[in-house]
């Protein structure tokens, strides 16, 4: 006698079941941010911050190799920036759930367990996305002029491509970390690691050896990359990483995924040890 | 699916941790119906072995059926049979009551409209429709381990596994997570309930087993448990350090045992079964002689008692206490 059929009343199976939870689980994550909308505001707090004070305090002092406008320059620098410290974002809400048991209470119930990451990597691409709108049209309203077309919907891509493989890093980092105190601590590990890339300065003006270290940073080429599509000043050098910026504005986040989705995969198969 | 009246049974579950053993030949048989009472301190193995039974660890060793069903092999089925609330289960604080119990619901499979009208009934039922649409953020504890239950309920499982429900909840909110964990019974769910408060297992469970370094020392009744140390005690505990072998006198006449003196707190406390003849005759006895008394009364023997008895140590709580 079983009272409950676990493929469902309709009969669906097990791929359905695991895209209608996963599915669930993404509603949850949004209505956090409808329950909470100054959370999306604190996300954005920084970069739009970051962009004036870059923009209009150092934005005169500043060079662009090869010439250009510097707050044409910072702009894709800017939506790198918050799709690179995404991260910090998914390893919160992962350790915020973990270490309060919700986690364990999905892992409990007759869910599909795969549905509880993949759920936050659609949130937080979805959350991606208007951050990136409201981040553009805050651009838009302080000059900045894209090429439009097919490009800057490359471009568009490129960057969540970037937030897609850092999810990873995300949820391992917030299965790693002990507490949400500490997940906050990850700012300060993020901050220079985005600083001593190409985001705010052309690595061909800094150090020869932090030129070349900012140039391989992988962000650096999602910056050139984007930069490139968008029209606007590169600033680029004459290393090869940075002549093939598109390329490896493509690899690095297979790199990055292939490197840190079996950690993260791992870490939550070893919740069950 | 064989049904031989027990809603659990595990034998012989082994975990390691590195060199630590978590359960080390631990047994356990829950008949299909009742509240089972799971005691022990801090560390005993209580919560590993419910994470093991409730399907979110794996065991190292040992065989365990929830429901009939086998946690390792059929863990998706087990999940589909069971409740889990307690310390380590929670609900989402962000969401309203409501949103959280539909999106449980969703993800228990029922379906939209069904999740939607089973959230309804559960809030009703638990006693939470007039906060069901405030953030779970502003919730009383009381209010949170009742939704807590409720989300447990949702498919009405055949067993729920309750951990330490009422840790750090006031009386009042204590008592009405017992009401609640009574009207589920009687539904006729099967509860496990790990607690740390021997009261707690006695209020609610028929039956009790303790766990101690990761083994089952005892499995009785609430009562039978009870009598194993001695059952009531009459307790006195005078003024002057001078009295007490006037006091031990007394006692042991109508004492069932050895009377016991503690020179540093004062006092005198002896089994005995005749309980309030036996308080009456001490205390009238007492004042005939002029002793001076500062308390004297029954006292019933605490989960600490219990343990005493049965392991020669303290629960880990009390000598952190004594060493303080």
């Amino acid at each position: 006698m079983s009272a409950f059929d676990l493929t469902g009343p309709a009969g669906h199976g097990r791929v359905y079941w695991a895209l209608a939870d996963c599915w669930n689980v993404v509603r949850r994550g949004l209505t956090h941010y409808q329950r909470q909308p100054v959370n999306i505001a604190w996300q954005l707090g920084f970069p739009i911050l970051s962009v004036l004070l870059y923009g209009y305090v150092f934005g005169s002092a500043m060079r662009v190799p090869g010439g250009g406008d510097y707050k044409d320059f910072l702009m894709p620098g800017m939506f790198v920036m918050t799709m690179a410290f995404g991260f910090i974002n998914t390893a919160t809400v992962v350790v915020y759930d973990s270490t309060k048991g919700v986690i364990d209470r999905f892992r409990s119930m007759p869910m599909a367990s795969s549905a509880v990451v993949a759920g936050r990597g659609v949130t937080d691409l979805i959350v991606a996305c208007a951050e990136l709108a409201i981040l553009m049209l805050t651009a838009l309203v302080m000059g900045w002029r894209p090429d439009g077309g097919w490009e800057f919907l490359a471009a568009f891509g490129l960057l969540l491509w970037l937030r897609f493989a850092l999810i990873w890093l995300g949820v391992w980092l917030g299965l790693l970390v002990p507490n949400p105190e500490a997940a906050g601590g990850l700012f300060a590990v993020a901050f220079p690691l985005t600083m001593i890339s190409s985001i705010f300065v052309a690595p061909q003006l800094m150090p020869d050896w932090l030129g070349w270290v900012a140039a391989w940073n992988p962000i650096s080429s999602t910056a050139a990359a984007t930069r490139e599509l968008f029209g606007t000043p590169v600033g680029g050098g004459d290393s090869w990483v940075e002549q093939h910026a598109l390329l490896m504005a493509g690899v690095w986040p297979v790199i990055l995924t292939a490197l840190f989705l079996p950690l993260a995969v791992r870490r939550f198969r070893r919740l069950s040890r | 699916m064989k049904d031989d009246g027990y809603a659990v049974r595990a034998e012989g579950l082994e975990k390691r941790y590195g060199e630590k053993r978590a359960l080390d030949g631990f047994d356990l048989t829950v008949r299909a119906g009742t509240v089972h009472g799971l005691l022990g301190p801090n560390g005993a193995g209580k919560t590993t072995a419910v994470r093991i039974l409730s399907t979110l660890i794996r065991l190292d060793g040992g065989r365990a059926t929830v429901a009939g069903l086998d946690v390792a092999r059929q863990a998706r089925e087990v999940r589909a049979r069971i409740g889990l609330t307690g310390q380590y289960a929670a609900v989402d604080e962000v969401l309203t009551g409501r949103q959280n119990l539909e999106m449980f619901g969703r993800l228990f499979h029922l379906g939209g409209r069904r999740a939607r009208a089973r959230a309804a009934e559960l809030l009703e039922q638990f006693d939470l429709t007039d906060a069901a649409d405030k953030g779970v953020g502003d919730y009383s504890g009381g209010m949170r381990r009742r939704l807590d239950l409720a989300a447990s309920m949702i498919l009405t499982p055949a067993v729920l596994f309750l951990d330490e429900p009422t840790t750090g909840l006031d009386p009042r909110s204590r008592g009405e997570v017992w009401e609640s964990v009574r009207a589920l019974v009687a539904g006729g769910t099967t509860v496990l309930l790990t607690t740390q408060y021997l009261e707690e297992a006695d209020r609610l469970a028929s039956r009790i087993t303790v766990i101690d370094r990761g083994r089952s020392i005892a499995d009785d009744t609430p009562d039978g448990l009870k009598n194993r140390v001695g059952g009531d005690r009459v307790e006195v505990v005078v003024a002057e350090r001078s009295d007490i072998p006037r006091v031990v006198k007394v006692v042991a006449r109508v004492a069932d045992g050895e009377p016991e003196a503690d020179e540093t707190e004062l006092r005198v406390h002896a089994p005995v079964t005749d309980r309030v003849g036996a308080l009456t005759d001490v205390a009238r006895t007492l004042q005939d002689e002029g002793v001076r008394v500062e308390d004297i009364g029954l006292r019933r023997p605490s989960l600490d008692d219990v343990f005493l008895r049965l392991t020669g140590h303290r629960t880990e709580t009390t000598e952190k206490e004594a060493a303080a």
